[in-house]
C-alpha cells in the first residue's frame, strides 16, 4: 500500500496569540507541535503498513520550520516526507490549502489511500480533508473511527450523530479519522535516528506547477476581517458545601437554575 | 432577487430539527439583505410532504426538493453533485448548513469544487453595509472570536448546532415546493452505505442534546458513571465525558467532549468532577448555561461556570437525583 498522510504543524494550544492587525496567529515564540489529531492518522497509516506492507509519505505545507513535524512523523515510523514551502503558500485558507495539497498529491500519484486527521486544532475547520477528496475526485469517508480492507475496498466505520455507519469505498480513497481509530505510539530510537538523517524534499509552487493565484492569502476566498475576545457573561456564582445546610442550599440553587432554563 | 439557502438536513428520511435553527438564521439575514428570499434545499427519498410544509411554515419561501433512490442515505458524492447542480441553476447568494457530520462533509466537498470560500462552525451571522455575509466563529479552542468575509459567491458557512433556537411555526406562511430533477447514475455514487449501528449507550447524542451531563476523573471509577446516567436520564439529556475517563475506558469515545472529541453547545452543561482543562473547555464553553460540581475551589471549570458547587460530587449528586425524582413524582 502506498499511503499519503498530510499533516500540519500547529501552535501548542495552551498559549496562542493573535495579531490584531492581520487577524492571523502570531507564531513566533510559541512552541510548535504536530497537530495532535494528526497523530491518529499517522498511527493508522503505520498499522496498515505493518499489516499490508508498503510505504507512508507524510506531506506538510508550511514554513521551513514545519519540517520538525515531518521528522517527528518519520520517527514514529513513516518512510518519506515532503515539505511544501513557498512564500506564495503563506496565509492560505482551507480552499487554498486544499488546492496546494492537491497539487502535491497529483505529483505523488499513484497512491492507495490518503489519511487526514479530523481537523487541525488551530484552524479547527475540518475542511481540508473533504476539500482534498473533492479536488482529487476520491471517495471520501469523514469522522472515521475504524477501517478494514476487504476485496480491494475500504470498509470505513464513521462516527455520526446517534451512532456509527459503515461505508464501502473503492480505492484509491481518502479518509479523515477521529481519535477512536488508534492509540498513537511514541517515536522509537531507530526512528529518531532515521528522522535526523532523512533529507526532506522541499517543493515550491513551481515544482508542483501550482497556480499561485490559487495559493496562499491571494488564493484564499475567505478573509478574517476582525478578531475579538469572546464575551463570557458567566454569573460565576460559587457555593461551598460544608454541611447539611449548605448541601441543601446547593441543590436548591441547581434546581432553580434548571427550572429557569426550562430544563425541568 | 437574492437567495439565502439553508441545507435541510435529513436523518432517517425526516427533516432534522437543525434545519429549523438554520431558518432562524436565514430569517434574520433576510431582514438585513435587501430583496432576498429564503430557500431550503432538501434531498432524499420519499420525504413526507408534511416536512416540506413545515420548512415553509418555519420560514422558507421555497423548498427545492430532489428525490432520488441514490439520495436515500447521506453519502457525500451524489449529494454534492446535486447541490452543485442546484447552485449552478439558481445562483444563491448565501448557503448555510449545520455544522454536523453531514454539513461538515458536504459543504467543504462542495465549496472547493465551486472554488468558493467556506467558514466552519459559525456561532454568529450578519450582513454588512455592502450586503456581504459576516461569519463569526470561535477560533483557537474558543479563546478568540473571528469574523470572516468571503469574496466569492456563493458565500458558504456551516453553523454550530444549538447556537440558536428553531424558528417557530407560523401557519399563515406560504411558499412553494419546487421538485427539481437532477439525473444521477450509479457512477455518481461510488461509495455505498452498508449499515447504520445505533449507539445504545446514547439515548440522545451529545451533539444533539439540550442538556449534557458530563463526568470526569472525579467520578472515581467506571461503575460510578451510573449516577451521571441517572442524572442525564432525569433531565432528558445526554451523557458526556472528559478525555481522561474515556482513556481509562470508563465510557466510550462517542461521549468525549473537547478538543479531540465532540464540540457541544447545549442549553445546560453540567460538569461533574471535571477540572476544566483548556482542551475540555474547547468543546463546551459556548454552552448557554454551565453548572459545575468539583471539590477543588480553584478548579478551572469554575471560571466558565454560571453556577459552581464546591463539594464532593458523591454527596451532592445523589441528593440532587433524589430531589429530581421527587419532583417527577409530584407531576
Ligand atoms: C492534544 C490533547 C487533546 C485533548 N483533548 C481533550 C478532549 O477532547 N476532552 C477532554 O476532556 N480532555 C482533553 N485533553 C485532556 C485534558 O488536558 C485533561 O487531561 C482532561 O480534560 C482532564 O480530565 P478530567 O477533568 O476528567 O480530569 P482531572 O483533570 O484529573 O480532573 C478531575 C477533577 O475532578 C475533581 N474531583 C475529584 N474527585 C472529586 C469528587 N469526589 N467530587 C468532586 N470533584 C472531584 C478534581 O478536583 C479535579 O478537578 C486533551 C489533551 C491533549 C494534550
Amino acid at each position: 500500500m502506498r499511503i499519503i498522510i498530510p499533516i500540519k504543524q500547529v501552535p501548542e494550544t495552551s498559549n496562542v496569540k493573535m495579531d490584531p492587525e492581520t487577524g492571523t496567529m502570531v507564531r513566533e515564540g510559541v512552541e510548535s507541535i504536530i497537530n495532535p489529531l494528526d497523530l491518529y492518522s499517522i498511527e493508522l497509516g503505520i498499522r496498515l503498513k505493518e499489516q499490508y506492507g508498503g510505504e507512508i509519505i507524510v506531506v506538510s505545507m508550511g514554513p521551513p520550520k514545519a519540517q520538525e513535524a515531518l521528522r517527528e512523523a518519520i520517527a514514529m515510523g513513516c518512510d518519506d516526507a515532503v515539505l511544501l514551502t513557498d512564500r506564495f503558500f503563506a496565509g492560505a485558507d482551507t480552499f487554498a490549502t486544499s488546492y496546494t495539497l492537491t497539487k502535491a498529491m497529483e505529483k505523488l500519484k499513484p497512491f492507495d489511500l490518503i489519511i487526514c486527521g479530523e481537523r487541525a486544532t488551530d484552524g479547527d475547520t475540518a475542511q481540508v480533508g473533504p476539500g482534498l477528496a473533492a479536488l482529487l475526485g476520491l471517495p471520501l469517508s469523514t469522522f472515521t473511527s475504524r477501517i478494514e480492507l476487504e476485496d480491494g475496498c475500504i470498509k470505513a466505520t464513521r462516527l455520526i450523530e446517534g451512532g456509527y455507519e459503515v461505508l464501502s469505498l473503492p480505492t484509491p480513497a481518502l479518509v479523515t479519522v477521529v481519535k477512536e481509530i488508534s492509540d498513537p505510539r511514541l517515536p522509537t530510537l531507530r526512528g529518531k535516528q532515521k528522522a535526523k538523517k532523512l533529507e526532506i524534499k522541499k517543493w515550491t509552487a513551481q515544482d508542483m506547477e501550482a497556480d499561485t493565484a490559487k495559493t496562499g492569502l491571494k488564493g484564499s476566498p475567505t478573509r478574517v476581517v476582525k478578531t475579538f475576545n469572546p464575551k463570557v457573561a458567566r454569573e460565576g456564582k460559587l457555593i461551598e458545601v460544608k454541611d447539611e445546610k449548605t448541601l441543601a442550599q446547593a441543590v436548591d440553587e441547581i434546581i432553580s437554575l434548571l427550572k429557569e432554563k426550562a430544563a425541568i | 432577487m437574492k437567495e439565502i439557502w439553508i441545507y435541510a438536513e435529513v436523518r432517517e428520511d425526516r427533516v432534522n430539527e437543525v434545519a429549523y435553527e438554520l431558518l432562524t438564521r436565514a430569517l434574520d439575514l433576510k431582514g438585513k439583505l435587501e430583496d432576498s428570499i429564503i430557500s431550503a434545499v432538501l434531498m432524499g427519498r420519499n420525504i413526507p410532504d408534511a416536512d416540506k410544509q413545515e420548512l415553509i411554515k418555519r420560514g422558507a419561501d421555497r423548498v427545492y426538493y430532489v428525490d432520488n433512490p441514490l439520495l436515500k442515505d447521506f453519502v457525500v458524492e451524489p449529494y454534492s453533485k446535486v447541490l452543485i447542480e442546484l447552485i449552478n441553476r439558481y445562483k444563491p447568494e448565501i448557503i448555510i448548513a449545520p455544522a454536523t457530520t453531514q454539513g461538515r462533509t458536504l459543504m467543504p466537498y462542495t465549496a472547493v469544487r465551486l472554488q468558493t470560500g467556506l467558514t466552519a462552525d459559525c456561532t454568529g451571522l450578519d450582513i454588512d453595509e455592502a450586503g456581504n455575509l459576516l461569519q463569526t466563529r470561535p477560533a483557537i479552542g474558543g479563546n478568540v472570536m473571528a469574523t470572516i468575509r468571503t469574496s466569492t459567491r456563493p458565500q458558504m458557512a456551516t453553523v454550530r448546532p444549538h447556537s440558536t433556537r428553531p424558528a417557530p411555526i407560523d401557519e399563515s406562511r406560504e411558499g412553494e415546493v419546487i421538485e427539481v430533477d437532477v439525473s444521477l447514475t450509479e457512477e455518481d455514487a461510488p461509495v455505498k452505505k452498508l449499515e447504520y449501528l445505533k449507539d445504545k449507550t446514547q439515548v440522545v447524542t451529545v451533539q444533539d442534546a439540550d442538556i449534557v451531563v458530563s463526568g470526569g476523573r472525579g467520578i472515581g471509577r467506571a461503575d460510578n458513571f451510573k449516577i451521571v446516567y441517572r442524572l442525564a436520564e432525569l433531565l432528558g439529556g445526554a451523557v458526556g465525558a472528559s478525555r481522561d475517563v474515556v482513556d481509562r475506558g470508563w465510557i466510550t469515545y462517542p461521549h468525549q467532549v473537547g478538543l479531540s472529541g465532540k464540540t457541544v453547545n447545549p442549553k445546560v452543561y453540567i460538569a461533574l468532577g471535571i477540572s476544566g482543562s483548556i482542551q475540555h473547555l474547547a468543546g463546551m464553553q459556548t454552552s448557554e448555561t454551565i453548572i459545575a460540581i468539583n471539590k477543588d475551589p480553584d478548579a478551572q471549570i469554575f471560571r466558565v461556570s454560571d453556577l459552581g458547587i464546591v463539594g464532593d460530587l458523591h454527596e451532592v449528586v445523589p441528593v440532587l437525583i433524589e430531589r429530581l425524582e421527587a419532583l417527577k413524582n409530584e407531576i
